[in-house]
């Protein structure tokens, strides 16, 4: 490659190269991103970085001109954009969709940029950048000003705990050089920033087209004082001082190639770790000792943030994938409920009450938002009330886990105290979240243990509890069969009770609409319900729409194994419409009502139910005479 | 004494951390294999992320057929002195319909013998993760895409549909028959991975060094006369030079630079000031415009 250095190499015809190659080792890497709004010239920008430092090869130099004329925006000059628009979409469109890295270095440091797109609908692209980088450059067109995406851009890069901005006032030649414009762009930033939390904001004017201020300061704007862009990326102090802080290995895999080895693999996400030192498993508390700290070239004495080892303990202690080993001072937190800040990624927007799937660096587990505390205006930062968060906003949740996990402020370890969040159905990486802090219940409720057991509860009336969940549209006949199984265990001397949704709604979730989120935690609720009457012994047949497999979900995993049964009473649309037992349809085809399921409002029908009743022409009871056929063969009745 | 870890190192560190957040998370992982430099590296990775324990995987080489002879000798010199398993396909449909570079062009060639054999091997075995050696500084279209690079159960690549990629925490559930193929090296540049077998003293196919080697002029690259197969086209003359190669793949389609570099020393320094490229020695990519995002959009690695 071309760059600064290798041209001296050339020219002074040195010959070591390694030592030439261990110079180049010991230069720092700067991770950053360009962000803004649509047309502030990110893509641009890149390529002409790119360009000056002269890591543009002949051959792309010859295709990128060659592309100019056919897509270019640049009239007859070259369009640098095209360098790292590499999707086809993105270059017949002439807009940036997804993130592309690219690579340069000058004499003092490597860089690696990501180009994140601007259009808003893009934001998780440009999120996907944000994540890796120390500094964010954030462009915006001197002739529109700040714009909503500038501020977006600048609160994600805030949350996803960027310190550095650069605020590159860009096509600066179209404004002739005034410096008022830049001024009151650069002030107009400063302001809406102050409460973003950035260490440093360097404004710059630069033509990314034109090469202004970009490499060396541009004689058109005399009255800047200011580094050029690439002296400032080359000096800017982004070290995070991580090996200062507590240990923190997160542990990924578990080495065990024969009897005699058992090594724990991961890498040192912060502080620093030396044989002898004493350490903690982050869940259980046990202590033991570092044995060894085995690498492929050698066993290490210390391992440092960022270092990938494999440590072997002294003492033979439980640990596992998804726990941290950690310092025996300054712990991380240990708990199942959190608050933290939340960037939705996802179509379908954030259901509190549903339960997805929450990934750190190495663990895994279901988990709820069990409050949404507020979303956050993008435009002016305040916080607003919101019972769902819908693509691409931000809001703070309080979040409810399955089970405890091990993690950092993400403001202490941008490592240890992010998350993702995955749909559980369609695998998509829904959301990220950055945790702000532990909630202390977890710590403060425990668990009572009680002397009667469940088991003993059942054993008393002689059955086996079980949740007969009844899941099918409005009008299918759910609370008509629910209604005569009921009866009919009830004279075989059953212990039963039923949880009927309409009668459910005229108390315990009296303040509950039909919106998707009420929707959610009407479920919820219902879910919890059952589960205290099943743990008291009973058979309890739940008569609901639940029209979304995500919550029928959730109520089996709440229960005991075997103990959730899934009935689906299947009538078609068409039937249950014309049956219209309450005149629902008819008003809901009229659209006097609102989110009704089937017609406004969708359901999903269960994929592998327990059991599956066709209502079509068939009498009730036979249908009860299936449901029962089946429990009876089952052991419930 | 304090460590101070170079960028080798950091990126050495972050390969590991993949390797080992498939090993720990999929069920059948395989690593693709292709003989070249950045596999070499990507192998000597995979031997250092489960030492003292051997990669719980295996390798996995597509072959054209048409690879030159010695990247298949140092292929089976590798797999029986590091003792990995090594599965070898080739898409036997492709040989029996007589498919070639020379009548049948790269395009076609390539897509029946590289991008339907690979989906052949996947699907054969059913493997849920792949591990390759692409770069994202290699081209275009390679930049855009994740570390974790999300297939649909027909191989396929969605570029305008990627999963978001936040921090080091990787989504790596898949539905079955989806897949996910995985680069460690994808931060890597082609100078941090000669700079990596200089320091590693990695070994690589011995044509990587300038040698005189028996070539043609053809279509504006130099093509070396790898075996019987290959047909020479009126006018030209076969002549032996001092070339060597910066990228490897089918020896009718892969352009040698002339060069007097027989030491890892001398390919570094060479590589330093170089003008072009060193996709220009594929001919494969530049067919159309696009062609390595729409050849990745089928299934191509």
């Amino acid at each position: 490659m071309l760059t600064a250095n290798s041209a001296a190499l050339r020219e002074d015809n040195v010959v070591d190269i390694r030592d030439y190659v261990a110079g180049q080792e010991n230069k720092g890497l700067l991770r950053f991103l360009t962000c803004g709004s649509v047309d502030d010239g990110k893509s641009t920008l890149i390529g002409r970085l790119l360009y000056d430092t002269k890591l543009i090869f002949e051959d792309q130099l010859a295709t990128l001109e060659r592309d100019s004329k056919k897509h270019g925006t640049a009239g007859d000059g070259i369009d640098f954009a095209l360098l790292v628009d590499g999707l086809e979409a993105e270059r017949e469109q002439g807009i940036t969709i997804d993130v592309a890295y690219r690579f340069f270095a000058t004499p003092k440091r490597k860089f690696i940029v990501a180009d994140t797109p601007g259009h808003e609908q893009y934001t998780r692209n440009m999120a996907t950048g944000a994540s890796t980088a120390d500094l964010a450059i954030v462009l915006v067109d001197a002739r529109q000003g700040i714009l909503p995406q500038t501020r977006r851009h600048s609160m994600i890069a805030s949350l996803l705990g960027i310190r550095h901005i650069v605020l590159a006032v860009n096509k600066i030649d179209l404004v002739d050089f005034d410096r008022q414009v830049f001024e009151r762009i650069a002030e107009e930033y400063r302001a809406f920033a102050e409460d973003l939390g950035f260490d440093t904001i360097q404004p710059i004017p630069i033509s990314a087209r034109h090469g202004d201020n970009i490499i060396v300061p541009s004689k058109n704007t005399a009255w800047y004082g200011g580094p050029s862009l690439i002296a400032h990326l080359e000096t800017v102090d982004v070290d995070a001082r991580v090996e200062d802080r507590p240990f923190r290995f997160p542990v990924q895999y578990v080495s065990r190639p024969d009897l005699d080895f058992r090594g724990f693999s991961g890498t040192v996400a912060s502080g620093r770790v030396a044989l002898g030192d004493r350490v903690t498993v982050a869940k259980s508390g046990r202590q033991s000792r570092v044995k060894q700290l085995v690498t492929h070239g050698g066993d290490l004495s210390e391992a440092v943030e960022g270092q990938a080892v494999t440590i072997v303990l002294e003492d033979e202690v439980e640990l596992s994938r998804g726990n941290m080993l950690v310092g025996t001072e300054g712990r991380p937190h240990v708990a199942d409920q959190f608050a933290a800040n939340l960037v939705w990624f996802d179509e379908k927007p954030l259901l509190p009450g549903r339960a997805y799937i929450l990934r750190t660096e190495t663990d895994e587990v279901s988990a709820t938002v069990s409050q949404l505390k507020h979303r956050r205006n993008i435009n002016n930062f305040a916080q607003e009330a919101a019972t769902s968060l819908e693509l691409n906003e931000v809001g703070v949740c309080n979040f409810s886990l399955q089970a405890p996990i091990a993690f950092d402020a993400f403001s202490d370890n941008r490592a240890t105290g992010a998350f993702i969040l995955i749909d559980r159905l369609t695998n998509a990486t829904v959301g990220a979240g950055m945790i702000l802090r532990p909630l202390r219940r977890a710590a403060n409720i425990h668990w009572q243990a009680l002397d009667v057991t469940p088991q003993a509860r059942a054993e008393i009336k002689h059955q086996k509890p079980a949740v007969l969940w009844f899941t099918g549209l409005s009008g299918s006949g759910k609370s008509t069969i629910a209604n005569l199984l009921e009866k009919k265990l009830h004279a075989s001397g059953r212990h039963t009770y039923i949880l009927d949704g309409d009668n459910v709604r005229h108390g315990l979730n009296r303040d509950l609409g039909f919106t998707d989120e009420d929707r959610v935690e009407n479920i919820r609720r219902v879910a919890e319900t059952a589960k205290l009457m099943a743990d008291a012994g009973l058979i309890v047949l739940v008569s609901f729409i639940s029209p979304f497999r995500a919550e029928r979900r959730m109520a089996r995993e709440l229960m005991n194994d075997g103990e959730f049964v899934e009935v689906f009473v299947d009538t078609p649309f068409d039937e249950c419409a014309k049956r219209d037992p309450k005149g629902l349809y008819a008003k809901a085809l009229k659209g006097e009502i609102q989110n009704f399921t089937g017609v406004d409002s969708p359901y999903e029908p269960p994929e592998r139910a327990d059991i599956h009743v066709s209502t079509v022409g068939r009498a009730p009871e036979d249908l009860v005479d299936q449901v029962e056929a089946w429990l009876k063969e089952r052991g419930y009745c | 004494m304090p460590v101070a870890l170079t960028h080798l190192d950091r990126l050495e560190a972050e390969a590991i951390h993949i390797f080992r957040e498939v090993a720990a998370t999929f069920s059948n992982p395989v690593m693709l294999y292709s003989i070249g430099k950045d596999s070499s590296v990507l192998m000597h990775l995979a031997m250092k992320a489960f030492y003292p324990a051997k990669p719980p995987f295996p390798f996995l080489h597509v072959d054209t057929t048409w690879k030159f002879r010695e990247m298949i000798e140092f292929r089976d010199r590798m797999a029986e002195r590091l003792g990995f398993d090594l599965l070898v396909h080739v898409n036997e449909e492709g040989v029996r319909d007589g498919i070639n570079p020379f009548d049948h062009g790269s395009n076609t060639h390539t897509h029946v013998m590289k991008t339907v054999a690979l989906r052949q091997a996947l699907d054969k075995y059913g493997f849920d993760a792949a591990f390759g050696g692409a770069r994202r500084d290699e081209e275009k279209a390679r930049a855009k895409e994740r570390i974790f690079s999300f297939r649909s159960a027909g191989h396929g690549w969605d570029p305008k549909n990627q999963r978001p990629e936040m921090w080091k925490i990787y989504n790596t559930r898949v539905a079955p028959g989806e897949s996910i193929r995985v680069f460690p090296l994808s931060n890597w540049t082609e100078q941090d991975i000669w700079q990596y077998i200089l320091q590693e003293d990695i070994p690589i196919v011995p044509l990587y060094f300038a040698k005189r080697r028996p070539v043609v002029e053809r279509g504006g690259m130099t093509i070396m006369v790898d075996d019987e197969r290959m047909r020479l086209q009126p006018g030209e003359t076969v002549e032996e030079r001092m070339v060597r190669f910066r990228t490897l793949g089918c020896y009718p389609l892969t352009g040698a630079i002339p060069s007097t570099a027989t030491t890892l020393e001398e390919i570094v320094g060479e590589m330093l000031t170089a003008r072009t490229s060193e996709r220009q020695g594929r001919l494969i990519d530049r067919d159309e415009a696009g062609s390595m995002e729409k050849k990745k959009r089928e299934g191509y690695f």
